[in-house]
């Protein structure tokens, strides 16, 4: 393994978002490639069907990678707990590279850490790292919506009622726009489509998250997909109703056999895959690394009963298309509130930034963020 | 979608929310009931139930058996009653604080074992259909019942008329309203007391199986999300009279329901509001029927909170 081999293949890798601001220091621990400890946090349990489950499946095809030892700690909530688990980490192990795999791991308990194990290089799963901040930290993160919006054109070809459900969480920038895409990819095949969403207000509370899937069901809609942290009642019970569904952050196609569509998963693998090579080439980590299917970070599980034909077909084309970098926002599109978003002929790109601050439902998905 | 048809949904909705949401809520506070009853207060319910539900899925998982599961949650819960029952009748323990360990040891442990079933799909409850005469699919679905909820309406019937009318009824009564007066009656009042919560334990495990078995229907951490513990302060509610439980049961389930109920019919707005429902309702009940003057009505007289 070449040490001083700065490439610019890698270098050219690591920016493929074209969001990428490159570190200038905390090589050394890193350099001593061929021994790296990853130490890789969560906030759940690793196998919970969703966002953990995400993570923990590109944290075990990181064992893979030669010369690379995976430790890992799962249920450690967003306290001054996780501040201790990754000092552990650092201390006892010996890891020279951390994920912190939950939002609110970032501030202060990243960035405290960060500042005190200067040699210790910081990821953390969510946009949130700016200049300010110390430079062994950074941020790393899948654009999701761009995988809803396929899964939004498989269901648009899916439904019979043209309703659509979405139990959301919480009201947040990413969980709206990952609506906003699914609603717009149910429209591109399916002028006469509509998104119902429930917010329960919690990122995991299952009882409240089978209510509103059954509410959603009982209300006429008959594909219901999820942006909570573990889909696995929603999923169940679209089954147990005999609808469709398409599933969100990790593979839940086993749990439905019968009516599961695809699904929108992140695809954390390449990143965690990208960092440690580029450990192994000694090269400095990028700061914040982001992206969609252009750089196979967000993928969409293999399709499953549910997919017809021509919801497939439509899927493929449409994925191909946001391969290419055509924009999945384009006019004409009002918000909810009759306002215009865009105009017919405009068009928001893809990493627009302003589509990370969503804060609005876009005309045609029935629910309030309020 | 007209008004009409609007409430109609909500309606039923709330009316399909209730028998879903109620089984777990019920079975609790049944034992609690009967717990309490006897003179203790066992707060360790919430830890019953998320073991129940744990051991009952894993058990499912095991032996394909989705009763055997409710079984072997129950008797999970039995041990936990006696743990509970054992340690107050140790002189100087007090019986909230060893609930709170033992709510807490039950998840932990529930957690620790649960490790390996949060993956596999056990087999679930069946449910009885009793919506065959319905031509709305919605109302055929509010009608698909588990007999555990059935189990959980006589059970129910069944204690509140063996409290009152038969012998174990009124030694259970006499050991909670006075231990002195059930000692001068040669009855053993720890081991009533120990019984009784033995006997909540069981209920409650069987209501954890309801949880991970039929609604929402499997085994994951934030499962009850503190149902066991609202099924506790149900009990007061209640009145300790096992009927009301039942109707409380019923109202808290019915209320879970509304807040997904109302966004369904696309009334969405303060949806965070509608979602507490259950609590604002509890909080209003209490301040509505408490009084400075009397103790609560049908209170146990050796229970730690009214002595």
């Amino acid at each position: 393994m070449s040490k001083f081999d700065l490439s610019r293949r890698s270098l050219l890798q690591s920016s493929a978002a074209g969001l990428a601001v490159l570190s200038t220091t905390g090589l050394s621990r890193l350099a001593h490639a061929g021994n790296l400890t990853v130490g890789i946090v969560y906030v759940g349990p690793r196998d919970d069907f969703g966002w953990n489950q995400a993570h923990a499946v590109a944290a075990a095809s990181l064992k893979d990678v030669p010369g690379v030892t995976v430790v890992e700690e799962e249920s450690v909530p967003e306290t001054i707990a996780v501040q201790k688990s990754m000092e552990s980490m650092i201390n006892l192990d010996g890891a020279g590279l951390i994920f912190a795999t939950s939002f609110g791991y970032y501030k202060p308990f990243v960035l405290d850490l960060a500042a005190k194990y200067p040699d210790v290089e910081f990821r953390h799963a969510a946009p949130l790292w700016t200049e300010a901040d110390p430079k062994n930290a950074g941020s790393y993160f899948g654009y999701l919506d761009q995988a809803h919006y396929v899964d939004g054109v498989a269901a648009g070809l899916s439904t019979k009622s043209n309703k659509l459900g979405f139990v959301a969480a919480k009201p947040i920038g990413t969980v709206l726009r990952n609506i906003n895409s699914f609603l717009i990819g149910a429209r591109k095949v399916n002028p006469d489509a509509t998104v119902q969403v429930i917010f329960t207000g919690e990122w995991s509370m299952p009882v409240r998250e089978a209510e509103a899937a059954n509410a959603l069901v009982d209300a006429g809609c008959d594909v219901l997909t999820c942006h909570v942290d573990g889909p696995k009642v929603v999923i169940e019970t679209a089954e147990n109703r005999g609808i469709k569904c398409c599933g969100h952050n990790a593979s839940q196609a086993p749990l439905a056999p019968k009516g599961f569509i695809t699904g929108a998963e992140y695809k954390w693998a390449t990143i965690y895959k990208m960092f440690a090579n580029d450990v192994a080439e000694g090269q400095a980590l990028p700061n914040f690394t982001g992206g969609g299917f252009d750089v196979d970070f967000v993928q969409n599980t293999p399709y499953g009963a549910g997919a017809s034909e021509a919801a497939i077909a439509a899927a493929d084309a449409a994925r191909a298309d946001v391969k290419a970098g055509k924009p999945i926002f384009t006019g004409p599109i009002n918000k909810q509130d009759g306002s215009v978003l865009l105009s017919a002929g405009q068009s928001l790109d893809n990493y627009e930034p302003s589509l990370d601050q969503t804060d609005y439902l876009i005309e045609g998905v029935t629910g309030s963020i309020t | 979608m007209n008004d009409e048809a609007g409430l109609a949904t909500v309606l039923l909705a709330m009316f399909a929310g209730a028998i879903r949401v109620s089984t777990p809520f019920l079975f609790v506070s049944l034992g609690e009931t009967l717990t309490e009853k006897s003179g203790r207060i066992n707060l360790g319910l919430e830890g019953t139930l998320v073991f129940g539900a744990m051991s009952g899925y894993a058990i499912s998982y095991h032996t394909g058996s989705p009763w055997f599961g409710v079984l072997v949650a129950g008797l999970g819960g039995t041990v936990f009653g006696a743990i509970h029952g054992y340690l107050c009748k140790l002189p100087r323990v007090n019986d909230i604080a060893i609930g709170i360990a033992l709510m807490l040891f039950g998840t932990g442990i529930a957690f620790f074992f649960g490790k390996a079933y949060i993956q596999p799909q056990a087999p679930r409850l069946p449910s009885i259909s009793f919506g065959f005469w319905a031509e709305n699919p919605s109302v055929r679905q509010a009608l698909e019942i588990n007999p555990l909820f059935l189990i959980g309406l006589f059970l129910a019937i069944f204690l509140w008329w063996g409290l009152k009318n038969t012998r174990w009824g009124l030694v259970v009564r006499t050991t909670g309203d006075s231990a002195p007066a059930a000692l001068a009656l040669g009855i053993d009042v720890d081991r009533v007391r120990l019984l009784s919560t033995m006997a909540g334990g069981f209920f409650a495990g069987v209501g954890g199986s309801f949880l991970s078995l039929y609604y929402p229907g499997s085994w994951t951490e934030g499962l009850s999300s503190g149902q066991g513990l609202m099924a506790v302060a149900l009990v007061i509610f209640a009145r300790w009279n096992p009927l009301y439980c039942f109707a409380a049961a019923l109202l808290f389930g019915a209320a879970g329901a509304l807040g997904p109920a109302l966004q369904s019919i696309g009334i969405s707005r303060g949806y965070h509001f509608f979602n507490a429902a259950p609590y604002i309702m509890t909080l209003l009940i209490m301040i509505a029927s408490v009084s400075p003057k009397r103790s609560l009505k049908g209170a146990p007289g050796e229970l730690s909170i009214t002595k």
